[in-house]
């Protein structure tokens, strides 16, 4: 485990072992849900996940010196709290935008120290985050920062962009160049994806007075990302699993994505119909997704394509099958349902 | 395959076994690797462990198998089927065949065997005895085809070692026993990677989706000096080569370039594919799961070894992997070409009993154009 300074802490609060944190400080979770004085932090830590179901990327007190000194680091114990309401709460849209959002956060602050050329102490540690949490060796020079290919390899092919190809990449020497705004954006996938599985992973704490109506207020906060699709069974298994992986907020694979797009434009719906189903995703960009779906469909593009739906038995290999015996030895999942009549 | 030459065959890849065992060793690591293996005039057995060289002997003499296969994968259970394996990690392998390079000589070596009746011609439309358009296309030695894929085995090369800065001691070149040659990476950090990401990695090698901006041709305000230079390392050293030729053109090419457009560039990038890419078959090494032909072992397509080559430069193929004996055979030939094995000339022969040498006898019987006598 990465050892802690106060401002590391401050900047990469999804570090800290929460219990054990709190504990350090000389609190218990049984204080922010009843003494008066730390409810200004219960509510910061609401605003926090607020702001991220919004979208807003969350910067109190940013750059202020004062946070360093004060006996109670605002930042960390906002971002502690908001994953307690975010158990209590126990839902996943919320966590994923959540995770998202802080992961954005930190992101700023890995780029930051990774120019900085004044603060040796940031630079080392952004470096650590990569290779301790991510198992990408970095390392700079000049201005760049140079990545094993295959450690490059492991985190672009989650981009779709030609730039991220590595063809499209100075390479010498076994290694890639970066600029440090690439090194961070190389991260950012698996970086909301950790702080998501450690949030996931942590003991949900019992519920307490004090922290009851924050939690009915998320509740309220996540009824906005449902979407309302209707399942009518008209549709074969591997789209509905797909369609509800998305409204939970979770994140459907590029294939999945392909999949579900080639379908829905297969059965005639229109991009304005099909996009909104992607609200939830937790990289969700209404620009970005109308144009990849534009793509598919054929309307933009190089070679103006238009797509076809994958086989089952492409789906099947990209594990995205749920078989039913609705499926009826179809091999396109545009077969379903018709192949009877 | 007729009765006669499927016993033919399968006695001499048998003696071959038998004389060649120095040749044939289970790979490294075999007890985590998948073995399959093919009979004459028979499916596919996948899905086999094999421990030792004595297993491995043992099986040979045995099953007799047409072709011996192994996998790249290493599985914690290599025997079980593909999805409870266990997939660990495979050796990064590229296969560069001639038939993928298309050069103009192989309408001197090739020929055709129509599927209804066998008949062998020249290539045309269709067959010359029944008219059929069903036809199999059959391609004899071509030195001119060996020097082509050496080349590209050797530009192949030049990327691993020095843009992957692969050690090339954990590089091995195996002639496949027929028109290409396999190049094997093992013990690498490339292991580890799937096949999306070998993918990416196929698409460097094949110059494949490049873009302009990345050689130095951005939208907008294009600047003389983003271009690349013949010095760089990697795709723009050899990008620079290929678009200016030498140092003294430069400037002028820059020019011509800036003034045609990016979408010009973008063009002339695309077609570089062709002659820089390097022209690795993708779906071998996207495979992570792939079984390949085992060294030491004969390829049924030809009755030549699949042999580990020590100087590529040197190698020989159709002298080196001719390793069945050359007692006499007598055969059945009929075809219109010549081809050459182990410095000796045969064919073309016209509908001909003769006699020759072995090796060549189950060359052209794996090829299906000549049949052992039945006398
Ligand atoms: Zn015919
Ligand atoms: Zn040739």
């Amino acid at each position: 485990m990465i050892s802690l300074g106060q401002d590391e802490i401050a900047k990469y609060p999804f570090l800290a072992e929460a219990g054990q944190y709190l504990k350090d400080k000389g609190f218990t979770l049984e204080q922010f849900a009843t003494d008066p004085d730390l409810k200004i932090i219960v509510d910061k830590a609401y605003e926090r996940i607020e702001s991220a179901a919004e979208d807003k990327t969350y910067y109190p007190e940013l750059d202020d010196p004062s946070e360093k000194e004060t006996t109670l680091p605002l930042n960390v114990f906002s971002f502690l709290i908001a994953i307690v309401l975010l158990k209590l709460s126990g839902l996943n849209t919320l966590i994923n935008k959540f995770s998202l959002a802080e992961a954005r956060r930190a992101e700023k602050f890995l780029q930051r120290d990774l120019v900085s050329n004044s603060d040796k102490t940031s630079e080392e540690f952004a470096i650590k985050i990569f290779r301790d949490i991510f198992s990408v060796t970095i390392k700079k020079t000049g201005g760049y920062f140079v990545i094993p290919i295959p450690d490059y390899l492991k985190h672009a092919v989650n981009f779709h962009e030609r730039e991220w190809k590595l063809v499209n990449r100075h390479v010498e020497n076994g290694m890639v160049f970066l600029s440090p705004r690439e090194s961070v954006r190389l991260i950012r996938w698996k970086l909301s994806g950790y702080i998501g599985s450690k949030i996931k992973s942590a003991n949900t704490p019992s519920m307490s007075d004090g922290f009851e109506d924050k939690v009915k207020r998320l509740s309220t906060l996540a009824k906005k990302f449902v979407v309302n699709t209707v399942v009518t069974g008209a549709y074969p298994p591997c789209i509905e699993h797909a369609i509800e992986v998305l409204n939970k907020g979770e994140n459907l694979s590029h294939s999945g994505r392909f999949m579900l797009a080639t379908f829905l434009l297969g059965r005639g719906q229109t991009i304005d119909e099909i996009a909104p189903l992607f609200k939830n995703a937790p990289d969700y960009n209404e620009k970005v997704t109308r144009y990849q779906i534009k793509q598919v469909s054929g309307e933009t593009g190089g070679n103006k394509t238009k797509y076809a739906c994958p086989s089952c038995e492409k789906i099947k290999s990209n594990n995205l099958c749920y078989i039913t015996p609705d499926c009826d030895n179809i091999i396109n999942p545009m077969q379903f349902g018709r192949k009877r009549l | 395959m007729l009765e006669n030459d499927l016993k033919f065959l399968e006695e001499t890849f048998k003696q071959y076994y038998f004389d060649h065992f120095d040749l044939i060793h289970v790979p490294d690591r075999s007890k985590e690797r998948e073995y399959g293996y093919k009979k004459f005039n028979s499916g596919m057995i996948r899905h086999m462990s094999l421990k030792t060289d004595k297993d491995l002997h043992l099986m040979l003499m045995t099953n007799v198998p047409s072709d011996v296969f192994c996998s790249n994968g290493y599985y914690s259970f290599p025997n079980l089927p593909m999805a409870e394996k266990d997939w660990k990690e495979a050796d990064l392998i590229f296969d560069i065949d001639a038939k993928d390079l298309k050069l103009s000589c192989r309408k001197d070596h090739i020929c055709m065997k129509c599927v209804s009746c066998a008949e062998i011609s020249l290539v045309q439309d269709a067959c010359p005895k029944c008219k059929s358009n069903k036809l199999d296309l059959v391609s004899l030695p071509c030195q001119n085809c060996i020097s082509g894929v050496k080349k590209e085995v050797l530009n192949l090369m030049k990327i691993l070692t020095s843009d992957l800065q692969i050690d090339d001691k954990n590089i091995r070149i195996s002639f496949s026993g027929n028109e290409g040659f396999h190049v094997y990476v093992t013990n690498s950090s490339y292991n580890q990677l799937g096949s999306n990401e070998r993918r990416d990695l196929i698409d460097y090698i094949k110059f494949q989706s490049a873009i302009p901006e990345r050689f130095g041709f951005p939208k907008n305000n294009p600047s003389r000096t983003s271009f690349p230079d013949l010095g760089d390392s990697g795709w723009s050293g050899r990008v620079a080569k290929e678009l200016f030729g030498s140092k003294s053109k430069r400037s002028k090419t820059i020019t011509k370039v800036i003034s045609d457009g990016q979408v010009a560039y973008q063009q002339k990038l695309e077609e570089m594919k062709n002659s820089i890419g390097v022209k690795i078959d993708s779906n071998v090494t996207s495979d992570i799961h792939r079984i390949f032909r085992l060294e030491g072992s004969l390829n049924s397509k030809s009755g030549l070894a699949k042999l580990v080559c020590q100087d590529i430069e040197k190698f020989n193929p159709y002298i080196e992997a001719c390793l069945i004996e050359d007692k006499p055979v007598e055969i059945l030939a009929n075809f219109p070409i010549k081809f050459s094995l182990k410095n000796t000339k045969f064919g073309p022969y016209m509908n001909e009993k003769t006699s020759v040498p072995k090796y060549a006898a189950a060359y052209m019987v794996c090829k299906g154009i000549a049949s052992i006598s039945g006398t």
